[in-house]
């Protein structure tokens, strides 16, 4: 059974599409990596399948679920590094779907928050405010959070950018884990290698969808080259475009 | 002894105005600071600047229709405030526009707006009395007021702290798990509105301010933690009060800035030497550790 599908999808800024046009389902325990260059429309992608963003046309079917309900890691967090809380505090906002504003954190919570921690490699630093992390060690914090939210859903944007090897190696363990667990994982990439040796399954995106199904058939010569001659301008004397809205 | 007494409790012994003060602003001291804590910690340290500013017009028309009645100015400036508060709250989640210059239209505005409507039918004894307050001249209906305020914020404070800590330092998670930011922003707006009526029938429109922010920025010298810091600006804004008002009654001084004044006094005394970030410890080179 599918766990997202797009039809038709149209995603953009001010009427400028920056998805344009997509179909098709992810299959649900999935592990997909989503490739393109920069202004592909990765991100603009994500932001649609988590609901912060209304597709200009076509629709995302989430089947039963809620766009809360999927884990996100955006490429951008908008955390305030200088706000006085310490890594253990962040981890724990985790369980916002399971607690939400009132409920209480107990035992059996402060074991999974420790075990996230320790997951990623972070145990130690429980009481280190956030301002006091390296970008690595944010890193492996915000995944211990994607942990503890313990979601079917995981939506990762450019998780390994500006992350040295140990880091991405580590973190990379943590999706395998998590598609073992037949937990469904989008990953927006850049790194072709870590593409085709770790992820099945590729959608290959240069506004329009260039290709889309197993990685070795996605990841040609071909199908690369042709999405690198996308343009990203917007073209401000665009027409209405002429594919018709059912 | 009988001069120790005779300095810090008699004045507060003996007269039952110098008691009405002290319990109203230890009762702001509950309040107010708190609510600062979370204007600096969102960088919005400026924003009550704008509301105090804002509710003016408000408590005018109170003013103009009823005389100085406090349950009119109050009620005036609630709904001034409020209205502000939301409207500029509004605005930023819907235009381009960011909080801080919805805010800044709207108490320019206001503030002229306020200032018209109160020379209209007051003078400026009546301008003064606004802006300044007069925490010597608190009656009980305006003790009760306070306090209620004072009950309320803390308890609303409780109901939202969750959603308010983590708009503050990761809104985007909150939106991508929650709605709750949406009604907690709106709702600490509101206390802020609220405190600020608070403050402005002991204090006075511009320094209510005070009484809020000026304990928040002493707390960031002396607490890591957001918990911490809440419990410091509590403590140095009931200390403020406390020896603000002797300090008016001793030196025959006008009490809200005498209050004011001391809550400097502890700024510029935590400037120097608070042990988060306390000046002194720049000049002071010390040895850094082996890991």
């Amino acid at each position: 059974m599918p766990e997202l599908r797009f039809q038709n999808l149209t995603l953009g800024y001010e009427r400028h599409p920056a998805v344009h046009h997509l179909d098709g389902a992810v299959e649900s325990g999935a592990l997909l990596a989503v490739v393109g260059p920069n202004g592909a429309g990765k991100s603009t992608l994500f932001k649609g399948i988590v609901g912060a963003l209304k597709p200009l046309a076509g629709a995302i079917e989430r089947g039963r679920r809620e766009a809360r309900d999927i884990a996100y890691l955006p490429q951008l967090p908008e955390i305030d590094r200088s706000f006085p809380i310490s890594l253990y505090d962040m981890v724990a906002m985790g369980l916002w779907r399971a607690k939400g504003v009132f409920g209480g954190i107990g035992a059996k919570d402060r074991q999974a928050i420790e075990a996230a921690i320790a997951a990623v490699g972070l145990t130690g630093f429980e009481e280190r405010t956030i301002g006091t992390l390296s970008g690595g060690q944010m890193q492996r914090m915000l995944f211990a959070r994607l942990l503890v939210q313990d979601a079917r859903v995981i939506v990762l944007d450019e998780p390994f950018t500006a992350i040295d090897a140990k880091t991405s190696a580590d973190l990379l363990a943590l999706v395998r884990r998590w598609h073992g667990e037949k937990r469904t994982v989008l990953a927006a990439l850049h790194d072709i290698d870590l593409v085709k040796a770790n992820f099945p399954e590729t959608l290959l995106l240069a506004r329009e969808p260039v290709a889309w199904g197993g990685t070795p058939d996605v990841l040609t010569a071909e199908n690369l080259n042709k999405a690198r001659r996308m343009c990203e301008a917007f073209d401000d004397g665009a027409e209405t475009c002429a594919v018709a809205a059912e | 002894m009988k001069l120790l007494y005779d300095t810090l409790i008699a004045p507060f012994a003996d007269f039952e105005f110098m008691r009405r003060a002290l319990v109203g602003t230890f009762a702001l001291a509950f309040g107010a600071p708190p609510i600062g804590v979370f204007l600096m910690l969102r960088r919005m340290s400026l924003i009550g600047d704008a509301m105090a500013h804002a509710i003016l017009p408000g408590a005018a028309v109170g003013f103009l229709i009823a005389g100085l009645s406090l349950f009119a100015m109050a009620g005036g400036g609630l709904i001034a405030g409020f209205l502000i508060a939301i409207g500029a709250g509004l605005i930023a989640r819907a235009t381009p526009l960011r909080e801080d210059a919805a805010l800044a239209a709207f108490f320019l505005i206001s503030l002229a707006l306020g200032v018209t409507i109160v020379s209209i039918k007051g003078n400026n004894v009546d301008l003064m009395h606004f802006l300044f307050g007069s925490v010597l001249a608190v009656d009980d209906p305006t003790l009760v007021l306070i306090l209620g305020i004072t009950s309320v914020s803390l308890v609303v404070l409780a109901v939202i702290w969750r959603p308010l800590v983590l708009e503050c330092v990761d809104p985007g998670f909150l939106r991508s798990v929650s709605r709750a930011g949406g009604p907690a922003h709106i709702a600490f707006l509101a206390l802020v509105v609220l405190n600020l009526v608070g403050g402005f029938q002991a204090l006075g429109t511009l320094l209510a301010v005070g009484i809020m922010m000026l304990p928040a920025v002493i707390s960031r010298f002396w607490a890591r933690d957001i918990t911490g810091m809440i419990a410091v600006a509590v403590a140095a804004a009931a200390i403020s009060g406390y020896v603000g008002l002797l300090v008016s009654y001793h030196a025959d001084l006008p009490s809200g800035p005498a209050i004011i004044l001391v809550a400097g006094a502890l700024y510029a005394l935590s400037l120097a030497a608070g042990p988060f970030g306390g000046l002194i410890w720049l000049a002071l080179p010390q040895r850094h550790l082996e890991a």
